[in-house]
């Protein structure tokens, strides 16, 4: 961007430490992806080789797509994940377009009840919510997993949303209300497309921790029909004998939804960046 | 009849009070101009008679009706914002005739309206637009036309020309005056500019601090300020303020001279020494530095060849002395 200000040097040392941070991130997942397609001779032998002619096997992915289960938990992961995203940004939405747009008695209290959220673990309230789901005959149900993500999601889409509208210009509110749209009408097509960038970082950043969670789902749902598929991963993992190949194309093939919905979501980011730069 | 009136207004936002009580009538069909420093209330007031903000105390009528607790959809009016405020997600028609659907009137005469609007704005080329493909001149003129085609009791105007370059800002003020004369509708205008306000009110309402300072026709306030603040606000450049032994000498706290009544004469009976000079074509503004008064500013017609460091004779057109006390209020002409 700015020739004058980059030597070559300089950009060398940025891009180094770029790729040595991205091998980083990635070895384990590559590790993973490489050993799923070995077999399990191959994966004790020599773990760090990618699939060669000898060690080549699709059996772990036959036994995870043969059990049957598997179709299921990776429907009930994208049932919980994507209603949990919908209810976290529809909710956390109006509540931020509440607290940033309306005077009212205790909005600062309000808004710093729903941030403290972020900072106390929900986990913490497991035993409370457990008796509260059996009491209410959740357990075992899909609505559990949504009620409890939905409910530890809000708090940073409260958060972010709120920073996000209060720089949506008042002007335009106004000069809707005088135009008679109602407050539902200036939120949901004025005020929520204008903050379609920080609603597409809300969503992933809500989503990843849904998807990957394990606690949840072994304490409230860990029923066969409503297993999701981190949970239904670790069947593979016994007590004495643990089933590698399994485990390892279960993991591989639970990585594949959720970088379908990142790719969604950053497109949204990324149009909703160039639609905002133009007021 | 009155097209708005304002009440003993007053706003407080928590503890501080941004309107101290306003009173104010308007007349229908006149154009008039808040002016203000930023910061005295001017969009607060405007808001307030918009029905966007809630007034603490007080009323506000417009028409026949007390509209306290009309919303403001409901109120007769239209408004013109400063950021122009276009929906981002409809073109230009659709900006236009959004006030007119939730009304219900009718698809034809939207049609029409918007037509209407767009001849007299010369925007029919660019109905099919999005805002965000118009220059800023252009986003003006549909903001405007989205006000017009509402036909409304009373327009409101919240600094409309402060995002626009100067050449356009000239041009731009010239549109609005025929459009008021054209239209015949009552309009209140906000902005900080007194060049804007002289140019377009019919009566100027000067605010500072919450407060109506003055209320007159642009010459009213120009020849007979109410006050120092007035004074030193409306005039370009400023009144020149001079106190001490000379003000005494006229029996006021206060001497207020406009630069274009200052002459440099050899029987003036002030003297000053020349610290700068600027030449604009048509008049030259000569800045003189006068003992323990500072810096005074005399507009000589035409161009005057004076050199800084040069003494002078400042010769002040008694008809135009303005006299204050020590309240800052004016006192009668010396006849
Ligand atoms: N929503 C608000 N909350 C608190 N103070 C406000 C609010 N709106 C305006 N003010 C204050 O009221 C004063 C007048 O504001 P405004 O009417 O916008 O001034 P102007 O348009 O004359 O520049 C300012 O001091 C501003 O800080
Ligand atoms: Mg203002």
């Amino acid at each position: 961007m700015r020739p004058a200000r980059s030597s070559p040097a300089r950009t060398g040392l940025v891009h180094l430490a770029l790729i040595v941070w991205t091998i980083v991130a990635l070895s384990p997942v590559i590790l993973i992806l490489m050993n799923s397609f070995k077999s399990r001779a191959g994966i004790f032998r020599e773990p760090l080789m990618p699939p060669t002619g000898s060690t080549f096997s699709m059996i772990g992915y036959q036994t995870v797509l043969g059990e049957g289960h598997f179709i299921r938990y990776f429907g009930n992961s994208l049932i919980v994940t994507l209603v949990s995203i919908f209810f976290v940004l529809l909710f956390g939405a109006m509540a931020a377009f509440a607290l940033s747009e309306y005077r009212f008695r205790l909005n600062t209290a309000l808004g710093l009840f729903l941030a403290l959220g972020i900072m106390i673990p929900i986990r913490l309230g497991t035993i409370g919510i457990l008796q509260m789901m059996a009491a209410s005959g959740l357990v075992d149900t899909h609505l559990a997993l949504i009620l409890v993500y939905t409910a530890q999601g809000i708090p940073l889409a409260v958060f972010i949303l709120a920073e996000f509208m209060q720089q949506v210009s008042a002007d335009l509110k106004n000069a809707a209300r005088i135009d008679g749209l109602s407050e539902y009408t200036i939120f949901f097509r004025l005020v929520l497309p204008l903050v379609r960038p920080a609603m597409a970082t809300v969503a992933v950043f809500t989503m990843i921790p849904i998807w990957n969670d394990l606690w949840f789902p072994l304490i409230l749902a860990p029923g066969e029909s409503t297993r999701t598929v981190t949970l239904g991963a670790q069947l593979f993992l016994g007590q004495f004998v643990t089933n590698w190949n399994a485990v390892l194309s279960a993991l591989s093939l639970a990585i594949l939804p959720v970088l379908i919905l990142y790719f969604i979501f950053s497109r949204q980011l990324i149009r909703g960046i160039t639609a905002g730069a133009v007021k | 009849m009155a097209s708005l009136a304002l009440e003993k207004v007053t706003k407080s936002f928590g503890k501080t009070d941004v309107i101290k009580g306003v009173d104010l009538d308007v007349r229908e069909g006149e154009f008039i101009v808040f002016v203000g420093p930023s910061g005295c209330g001017k969009s607060t007031l405007l808001r307030i008679i918009a029905g966007l903000e809630d007034q603490t105390s007080g009323h506000v009528r417009i028409g026949d009706q007390v509209v306290d607790a009309v919303p403001p959809a409901k109120r007769g009016i239209a408004m013109v914002f400063q950021s122009y405020a276009l929906y981002p997600h409809l073109n230009v028609r659709g900006n236009m005739g959004l006030a007119l659907k939730q009304e219900g009137i009718p698809k034809a005469e939207i049609e029409a309206r918007i037509k209407k609007a767009a001849d007299i704005l010369a925007l029919d080329a660019l109905l099919d637009r999005r805002p965000s493909e118009l220059s800023g001149g252009q986003r003006q003129r549909v903001a405007i036309g989205r006000a017009i085609v509402r036909q409304p009791k009373l327009f409101l105007f919240d600094e409309p020309l402060s995002n626009l370059d100067a050449a356009l800002r000239v041009n731009t003020r010239i549109e609005i005056a025929k459009l008021h004369r054209l239209l015949g509708a009552t309009l209140v205008y906000v902005t900080h500019d007194q060049t804007e306000a002289m140019t377009l009110a019919d009566r100027i309402v000067v605010l500072n601090g919450g407060r109506i300072e003055q209320v007159g026709s642009p010459m009213e306030l120009y020849k007979n300020p109410a006050n120092l603040f007035v004074a030193g606000f409306i005039g370009s450049p400023k009144m020149n303020f001079i106190g001490g032994a000379i003000a005494a000498e006229h029996g006021a706290q206060t001497l207020g001279i406009r630069p274009e009544n200052l002459e440099i004469a050899a029987d003036g009976p002030w003297s000053a020494m020349v610290s700068h000079v600027e030449h604009l074509g048509s008049d030259t503004y000569v800045y003189v530095e006068m003992a323990e008064h500072g810096l005074i500013a005399a507009r000589i017609v035409g161009e005057a060849l004076h050199q800084p460091g040069e003494m002078v004779r400042l010769k002040p057109v008694p008809e135009f002395l303005h006299l204050f006390d020590e309240n800052g209020l004016a006192l009668p002409r010396p006849a």
